[in-house]
């Protein structure tokens, strides 16, 4: 079993049409229930639900502060290469753009190590382009045994591996693993992934069901909201999150809403432009449907903004982020994946969290390796 | 009133309340939680420990005075709780463990098996070891043969503040087992820590309640007076529940001696 032939129903399922013919009593009847099922979901993320959306930030602020308090968990991106094989053409790793190409080496990891533990944070998300021949999973295994004297909890964010590459990389220390899938629709899939490996949508449509079995601790999902119509993305990363929740009940679950960005190289128009109120309607939907489930918000999104969605069901947040190779410690001029909105830092994050009632969480795990 | 002592892990209280450490908006406000809730023992997830922080620690907020349980939040089988526990001792926390072993992150259940298989272990290793587990009779009496210093059963699943819903089950624990039992999760408001007490708990474990109120502090003073209320009722004896009314013209009025 797997979650493809669910996804592929919702892919061959008229969405369009079910969106449109949402009512206002579905929404309400959404709204009321404790336990949501696929279709509520759906209704909630429908044209119909725009009006209720105050409604519906009441009870995600309930749920959110019921089930994670008054708490933000921070982190940080570490890209360690930016080598890449695909050419995804939205991304600014792109293997047709001209920039220059690079990987941390041992040294160079502990320094941006030290830099980034200097500023208290204790969990790292570790990103390579998607190159296996040039960040194999040995470099990245070898990387999180440095990183691991450093940060209690790393995660990776990189190719999509095979479930003997996950438990490896698990035994190295890392306990979470980030793969978004950019998009869930099949047909368009191939269009926007016109070479290289990534092109394999099954497989790395799997991945995050091949890392829960692995072992590991936290699994993040997401669609790049923008590339296909943003409901139906949201609907079946929803969808995704609820299947791998329910069977696989001792991984924690998350979900990131990330919106398409600018990148160098060929202007990419997306499909959807995916508005604030757009963008905040699928949080709270997906608060609704899964109470539990942690939601990332990254530094995609501005400052203002970040604060304001705040208590409407963010568990996790990014900060003192930069997307270039090295950019922590490296002051010369690079290009990164893509631009940032908010470029503050993990001090002021943290202020602004404070400033709004919310606890900055610098540490929410410790490796249990030592005590092996 | 003669002085009623709490007595767990072979230490004595006065304050049949515990807090907790989680989901406050800031951690600065855990002392004036702990004076005005009397509490005399918190609970800290050992996975926020961090005495390596430069941004501020959980534990520079814990008074002194208070004991420290460490818990093994984040733990999903017994060797994951083990292997917390050992880091807790290592790290300067103590002796006394709360075994939280959940592996479903959508209820929070606790699972009883892997609980009572970490619990013997550590109170074979010295631990006092108190276990937070679902109100089962056939799992407390495992508990007991496993050297737990008490049964923390669970009102509701945690973090609901739904209150006693399991109350038929404590009341079953706290006739049978013979370990103190601490009403643990889900108690949300100050009146179901007051029945838990009243029916005969030895204490209550608020968290939530206490962190996510608006006014943590004054909550923390509304559960203490609660708890203690509730054991003073349970102690004086409250006069037993009628389930049906009593009759002016009893049915058996005609049965004389003689």
């Amino acid at each position: 079993m797997s979650f493809y032939p669910i996804c592929a129903e919702y892919n061959d399922a008229p969405l369009a049409e079910q969106f449109g013919s949402v009512t206002e009593h579905d929404v309400r009847r959404a709204i009321n229930k404790t336990k949501l099922n696929p279709k509520d979901f759906l209704a909630l993320l429908s044209p119909a639900a725009i009006p209720f959306l105050e409604e519906m930030a009441q009870k995600a602020n309930q749920l959110t502060l019921q089930n994670f308090g008054k708490t933000i968990q921070l982190f940080t991106p570490l890209y360690m290469a930016n080598f890449c094989t695909n050419r995804c053409i939205y991304c600014g790793f792109n293997t047709k753009n001209k920039i220059p190409r690079t990987q941390l080496g041992p040294e160079e990891l502990e320094t941006e190590a030290k830099a980034i533990a200097e500023t208290g944070l204790k969990h790292l998300l570790i990103l390579t382009g998607d190159a296996r021949t040039k960040s194999s999973p040995e470099y990245v295994e070898s990387a999180v045994k440095i990183l691991s004297r450093y940060f209690p909890s790393v995660s990776i964010e990189i190719y999509a591996m095979t479930e003997e590459e996950y438990a490896r990389q698990v035994e190295a220390g890392v306990d979470g693993m980030t793969m978004f899938q950019e998009t869930y629709n099949e047909e368009l899939y191939p269009e926007l992934h016109p070479a290289g490996p990534k092109r394999d949508y099954r497989f790395r449509l799997d991945a995050p069901e091949r890392a829960c079995k692995a072992g590991m601790r936290v699994v993040n999902i997401g669609a790049l909201l923008g590339l296909d119509e943003w409901r139906h993305d949201a609907l079946k990363t929803g969808i995704h999150a609820a299947y791998l929740q329910d069977k696989y009940p001792d991984v924690d679950i998350a979900v990131s809403l990330p919106r398409i960005r600018t990148h160098v190289g060929d202007a990419f128009v997306p499909r959807s432009l995916v508005s604030d109120i757009s963008l905040t309607q699928n949080m709270l939907a997906l608060r609704l449907f899964l109470p539990r489930c942690g939601i990332t918000i990254s530094t995609r999104e501005a400052p203002e903004f970040r604060e304001n969605i705040l208590p409407l069901g963010v568990t996790r947040m990014s900060a003192g982020v930069s997307t270039e190779v090295g950019g922590h410690t490296k002051t010369d001029e690079k290009v990164g994946q893509f631009d940032i909105s908010d470029g503050r830092s993990v001090e002021e994050m943290s202020q602004v969290l404070r400033k709004h009632g919310y606890q900055p969480v610098f540490k929410d795990w410790h490796s249990l390796k030592e005590a092996s | 009133m003669n002085k009623d002592i709490f007595e767990l892990g072979g230490v004595e209280f006065d304050s049949r309340l515990l807090t907790g450490t989680g989901k406050y908006a800031d951690d600065s406000v855990i002392p004036e939680v702990c004076e005005a809730s009397g509490s005399q023992i918190i609970t800290v997830a050992l996975r926020r420990v961090d005495f390596e922080s430069t941004t501020g620690n959980v534990m520079d907020f814990i008074p002194k005075n208070m004991k420290l349980l460490p818990n093994t939040s984040g733990a999903r089988n017994a060797d994951e709780a083990v292997r917390i526990a050992r880091l807790a001792k290592a790290m300067g926390c103590g002796d006394w463990i709360k075994i939280e072993v959940i592996s479903d992150n959508k209820y929070l259940l606790p699972d009883g098996y892997e609980t009572a298989k970490a619990t013997e272990i550590l109170a074979n290793e010295g631990f006092v070891v108190l276990p937070y587990v679902n109100a089962d009779l056939y799992i407390a009496r495992s508990l007991v043969d496993a050297g737990a210093a008490a049964v923390m059963p669970l009102g509701a699943p945690i973090g609901t503040n739904r209150g006693l819903q399991t109350r038929e089950m404590v009341r079953i624990l706290i006739d049978e087992i013979s370990l103190p039992i601490i009403v643990d999760a889900g108690i949300g408001r100050p009146s179901e820590a007051c029945e838990a007490m009243e029916m005969g708990a030895d204490a209550c474990l608020v968290n939530t309640a206490i962190a996510t109120a608006s006014n943590p502090a004054m909550m923390a003073s509304a559960f203490g007076h609660a708890v203690k209320a509730g054991r003073e009722a349970y102690l004086s004896g409250p006069g037993a529940k009628h389930s049906h009314a009593k009759a002016s013209s009893p049915l058996t009025g005609f049965l004389h001696e003689g």
